[in-house]
């Protein structure tokens, strides 16, 4: 065996050793914790303190080195490891740093969440939890075969379930942790039925080969049912991860009852590295059935926009409400993966990266007014600014990017979207991408309730005035920067474009390992 | 000469510095006093004079001449703003006899209200404000009169509009001055809708905005074609330019026509008199009112070269507005009144004038196009007097604190500076010799005469007229019955020096100028001395000569005019003055309600437009338009009710809906498949 495959795998390796350092910290550090709850009461005296806050940072310094390790080589350029299991291209590297980015935003705003009362014995569980996931992810992204494939999948929901059930001595969030491992094994089931199919059709499972035996123009009509079926129960699977309507039933519920950092993850992070995973697959294996795909999709999205925003009109608890938006926004999302193009991919992964900043930026104050009021509900909100003035502004630049208002990052990845799905379809795109403005209109009507709520009307109790924590504050404004900084300067946009690639390469003989740049 | 620039900046940067910080808070930490602002302001202003001042004398005396014997036109300056393919908006700065001698009297008479609004706004709240806006204003003043490109021109008088609205509602607490600054604007803003498109016909059809244009640069856009017959390309260019360019020309000036407030768009300007008088003085007298007779004196050479008939149009609308705003000035009884009709009638004076000139071939131009100098010289003259006019009703509003002459007479013991400086004035826009009015309006009424008698005669009456009701005013406020009720209440009293200084310094200039230039034209002095050495049609130097019969008649006639005034309206008791209002009380009446022309306007767009076509419209948008986005959002909330049984919360429904769409997605899949 050649070892110098595991060159390839660095941000999974370094991922690994973080994993583990955390782990042994968090078995050693400051054991005698679990007895109290206030470290400098628990650790008495200056240097048990130092080393107490040292198993609070540590995770988030670790992580923050490996997401810089893994961001530096940007360009390694295309490769495969252990027989084509493994693929490294950049896309798969920059989206993992996006994903990376959002992880750190989710670490700064848990702390104040984690240092309650109930949560300090397991803050290291949330982080060990936290980072298993996003291995599974890293593993999705990079497969080249489906069990690969399928292994990243289940290790990104299983721990994803715990996380969800978190706050297990409430009564919501032990409800949401339930429903959504029994609704996510029946779309695994179905998922790896799936894929079992594909196997049946085609006696493989690599992405290379399947594509290249799909694409043998003597094959029974029979296998071609078969890979039409794998294909829909593949998109259904993925459908459950990204919460597209109608396989976003749990999203509500679990949302709501689950920790609100945990909901801002699961809204974002999860969701962002299932819709490229989709993506990548459907080019890699399906290209063949891009009109099928492109059709069923055409159905999806148009329901889960316009499904989501009718159920977000009418929410009063803003964690349910975010879970609507989510899907809303995962709607749009998806518009990237029509036909398959590089422009849709690049549209996609920038699309993801604002929606990071915008959607996080909104949890972030969410969970900082939830740790120090206790309040969720939209009513609650109600003349925020006149005490908390700041806070206010914040969550409506974070609300105006999510409905997409000029001139913040949020309307320039909206407009390259839809710039991205106009011409696909032949013509359709142009349907979908008007159905998608249309609800554009109505999503900015239930954004601005809540920017009416904090501003206008009137309440003679409004939340009391705090003072938001220090990690909070620099998750919000690495937020806010995002949502002012990624549509005006348009780096970020550009350098994504150098990388992606779309259907035309695949077609165009690289099949499988294509690379627009290299 | 690229200080120059500096002459645009200047009041730029002193406006953003007095309008931006906050002096009332330097104020309480003893560093500055609240005159701080309006200190800037006139530093910066007498900077700006003083460079004006060197560009003139540099332009004027030390520039060579052209071989023609006309001055050069220099552009120190000149950047592209905004390229748009063949087209391309220009910012820069031109200097050519009109600009120097415009920039000359802006920065004039400029300096001269910056200082005499430290006597008047003394102690009035807002008094950086005032001062911002001052500035503001000359910076686009002086940006219009500079501008290179018609584009540019367009920018700064919009601009002036701006800041005169800003000015005339400087006392946004009083219900009138809102009206008037709002009407102001509007009818402004209505006219220079049709400057822009006429700006546009221009660039469209010529691919230029520059005023230095000659017939070659015509070019044939596509639409150009539907204007002309014939074939052969040099025909077609020429063509074009004689069936589009008339257009463009008239419709920049009804824009004119509206800054320069020209029957029927004059309805503005005498509302604008609730601005503070300096304001008026200076924006509604010398320098933004003439912003239109600048306008056609800038384009002049392609008026004369393309539109010669057109002129006419120029003519009769001034013509008719000279002898309306007269006839209103003989009624009114507000001093500013009075004064804001005689600017008007003095305007249309200038518009005359232009109008009256006839094309011809270089040194032949002079002569024919004589009114363009007049109108320039009239230019001049007119901002220096009325100014010094205007300056001198405030002392008196300042003085008695009322506008209507009922509250003044006899004032002639209290004031004397501002009486003697007011008549002498008064003198300058009768029309007595060696005042400086005498000049110009003779050669405007010989340049009328040339054109054709009609118009002469109509003129001379119309001068007739102002030397009437100037001296009815001078009577009403110095001599006349005095209020001695009202004065023994509170003894009116002389300004302070700030307010009389540049009362003396114009009058000076009115004087000097006059004499000046009277003897020049008599040929008691050098021909070179008098302002056809400066300004002229082709740029040559044409020494002026007065024709004796014209300058006879219209000396003799404002004499005339003159007597009759005192005769009427000095004493004590206006015997004959009230036998005439019962004599003729229509149409005493009619005049002073200004023909009803206010009401006219009132009806039409209150009973007809708003009442008749907006109602009707809001009607519609209100119910139909309005309706059918409640109804739709009425229907996204009742289709959003309904679907909510969806979420019922229950696992088991959740995966048999899960399941139920995987097979609706497995149908679409087969279907198209």
């Amino acid at each position: 065996m050649d070892y110098s495959q595991f060159l390839y795998m660095t941000a999974e390796l370094s991922l690994l050793a973080v994993i583990c350092l955390v782990f042994i910290a968090d078995l050693f550090l400051c054991g005698r914790s679990e007895k109290g709850f206030d470290c400098s009461e628990v650790c008495g005296g200056k240097k048990a303190f130092c080393v107490c806050r040292m198993k609070r940072t540590l995770p988030l310094i670790l992580f923050t080195i490996h997401t810089i390790l893994t961001a530096c080589p940007c360009c390694p350029g295309v490769a495969e490891a252990f027989g084509g299991m493994y693929q490294a291209t950049p896309m798969a590297s920059i989206m993992k740093t996006v994903l990376n980015i959002g992880v750190i935003v989710v670490f700064l705003m848990s702390n104040k969440w984690l240092r309650r009362e109930e949560n300090w014995i397991k803050q290291g569980e949330f982080y060990e939890l936290v980072l298993f996931t996003l291995f599974g992810m890293y593993l999705m992204i990079s497969s080249g075969h489906f069990l690969m494939f399928f292994i990243g999948l289940e290790l990104a929901s299983i721990p994803m379930a715990a996380l969800v059930a978190f706050d297990k001595k409430r009564y919501e969030s032990a409800e949401a942790g339930a429903k959504f491992i029994l609704l996510a094994l029946f779309s695994s089931a179905l998922l790896l039925y799936g894929i079992s199919l594909i196997y049946g059709a085609t006696g493989t499972l690599y992405f290379n080969d399947i594509n290249s035996i799909l694409g043998n123009t003597d094959w029974a009509v029979n296998a071609k049912l078969f890979a039409i079926l794998g294909l829909t129960l593949f998109i259904t699977g993925m459908g459950f991860k990204i919460s597209l309507v109608p396989f976003h039933l749990w999203t509500a519920d679990t949302y709501q009852g689950a920790p609100t950092v945990v909901t801002g993850y699961l809204s974002v992070i999860s969701k962002g590295s299932a819709a490229f995973v989709l993506l990548t697959v459907l080019q890699k294996v399906f290209c063949l059935f891009v009109t099928e795909w492109n059709w069923a999709f055409f159905w999806i999205i148009i329901a889960s926009i316009t499904v989501a925003n009718l159920f977000a009109i009418r929410q009063k608890n803003l964690k349910r409400f975010m879970a609507f938006s989510a899907i809303s926004q995962a709607g749009y999302l998806v518009l990237g993966i029509m036909d398959g193009t590089a422009q849709g991919m690049t549209a996609l992964v920038f699309y993801l990266l604002v929606y990071l900043a915008a959607n996080l930026g909104a949890f972030a104050v969410l969970t900082t007014v939830e740790e120090n009021t206790g309040k969720i509900g939209i009513d609650d909100y109600a003349g925020l600014y006149q005490t908390n003035p700041r806070l206010s502004l914040l969550m409506t630049l974070c609300l105006f990017s999510l409905a997409g208002i000029p001139p913040f990052a949020g309307f320039f990845s909206k407009f390259f979207i839809f710039m991205a799905a106009f011409q696909t379809m032949g013509g359709w795109g142009h349907w979908l991408v008007l159905i998608a403005l249309i609800n554009t209109v109505i999503s900015l009507y239930y954004y601005l309730l809540i920017v009416k709520a904090m501003y206008i009307t009137p309440n003679d109790k409004p939340l009391p005035s705090f003072r938001v924590d220090c990690p909070t504050r620099w998750a919000l404004a690495i937020c806010i920067a995002g949502v002012l900084l990624l549509g005006l300067c348009g780096i970020a946009y550009n350098w994504i474009d150098t990388f992606s690639y779309g259907l035309e390469e695949v077609f165009a003989g690289c099949a499988g390992t294509c690379c627009g740049a290299c | 000469m690229s200080y120059t620039l500096f002459i645009l900046l200047l009041p730029l940067f002193s406006f953003l510095l007095i309008g931006i910080v906050d002096m009332d808070i330097l104020k309480n930490g003893k560093v500055w006093s609240h005159k701080a602002a309006g200190l800037i302001g006139t530093c910066s202003l007498g900077i700006v004079t003083v460079l004006s001042y060197m560009t003139a004398w540099q332009y004027f005396f030390q520039t060579e001449r052209l071989a023609d014997g006309s001055l050069p036109t220099l552009v120190p300056f000149n950047t592209t703003w905004l390229p748009l393919g063949n087209l391309h908006f220009d910012l820069g700065i031109l200097l050519d006899p009109i600009s120097v001698m415009m920039l000359v009297v802006i920065s004039t008479v400029s300096l001269m209200v910056h200082i005499y609004s430290f006597g008047y706004m003394h102690g009035e709240r807002g008094f950086q404000r005032y001062y911002a806006f001052l500035s503001l204003f000359s910076m686009s003043m002086i940006g219009l009169v500079l501008a290179t490109n018609i584009f540019q021109m367009y920018l700064f008088w919009e601009l002036v509009g701006v800041s005169s609205y800003l000015l005339i509602g400087f006392y946004y607490t009083t219900a009138p001055a809102i009206a008037a600054s709002k009407k102001a604007f509007i009818v402004t803003r209505f006219a220079d809708m049709f400057f822009l498109v006429g700006i546009l016909i221009f660039g469209y059809y010529t691919q230029s905005f520059n005023f230095s244009f000659a017939g070659s640069e015509v070019q044939m856009a596509d639409g150009a074609a539907a204007f002309i017959p014939c074939d052969p390309q040099t025909a077609l260019v020429k063509n074009a330019a004689y069936a589009v360019l008339p257009i463009s020309l008239v419709l920049m000036f009804i824009g004119g026509a509206g800054k320069s407030a020209m029957f029927p768009l004059h309805i503005w300007l005498p509302d604008a008199m609730e601005g503070p008088t300096p304001v008026s003085a200076l924006i509604h007298a010398a320098t933004m009112v003439v912003a239109g007779v600048f306008q056609i004196a800038r384009m002049f050479p392609i008026w004369i070269e393309y539109a010669p008939q057109t002129l006419s149009v120029v003519v009769w609308v001034g013509a008719f507005t000279a002898f309306y705003a007269a006839a209103v000035a003989c009624t009114q009884s507000d001093i500013k009144r009075v004064l804001a009709f005689s600017t008007i009638s003095q305007i249309a004076f200038m518009m005359v004038a232009l109008g009256v000139c006839l094309p011809g071939e270089g040194e032949h131009l002079n002569h024919a196009s004589l009114g363009y100098m007049a109108s320039m010289f009239h230019l001049f003259t007119h901002a220096m007097f009325k100014a010094c006019l205007f300056l001198g009703a405030g002392c008196i509003i300042h003085a008695v604190h009322s506008n209507e002459m009922s509250a003044m007479g006899g004032l002639r013991k209290y004031m004397p500076v501002t009486r003697w400086t007011f008549l002498i004035s008064c003198l300058a826009i009768a029309g007595i010799p060696f005042f400086s009015g005498f000049s110009s309006k003779d050669e405007i009424i010989s340049a009328c005469f040339q054109y054709n008698s009609i118009c002469g005669w109509w003129m001379t009456a119309v001068a007739a007229m102002t030397a009437f009701y100037m001296f009815r005013l001078y009577y009403g406020i110095f001599w006349g019955t005095e209020n001695k009720e009202l004065h023994a209440e509170h003894t009116p009293h002389e300004a302070p020096w700030t307010m009389t200084l540049p009362l003396v310094v114009l009058s000076i200039i009115t004087v000097g100028v006059g004499a000046v230039t009277t003897l020049a034209g008599f040929g008691i002095l050098p021909e070179t001395w008098n302002f056809g050495s400066f300004v002229t049609a082709s740029g040559a130097v044409y020494g002026v000569h007065f024709d004796m019969q014209v300058a006879l008649t219209s000396t003799c006639i404002a004499l005339v005019s003159i007597g009759l005034a005192t005769w009427i309206f000095k004493g004590e008791t206006q015997p004959i003055a009230d036998k005439m209002y019962a004599a003729a009380p229509h149409l005493h009446r009619w005049a002073y309600k200004r023909f009803y022309l206010d009401e006219v306007y009132q009806f039409v767009t209150h009973k007809i437009i708003f009442a008749r076509i907006s109602t009707p419209i809001a009607w519609f948008d209100r119910h139909v338009i309005d309706g059918f986005f409640n109804f739709l959002a009425w229907g996204t909330h009742k289709l959003s009710a309904l679907i909510k049984g969806f979420q019922s919360g229950s696992v088991q429904q959740y995966a048999i809906w899960f399941f139920l769409g995987v097979l609706a997605v497995l149908g679409i899949m087969v279907f198209v498949l």
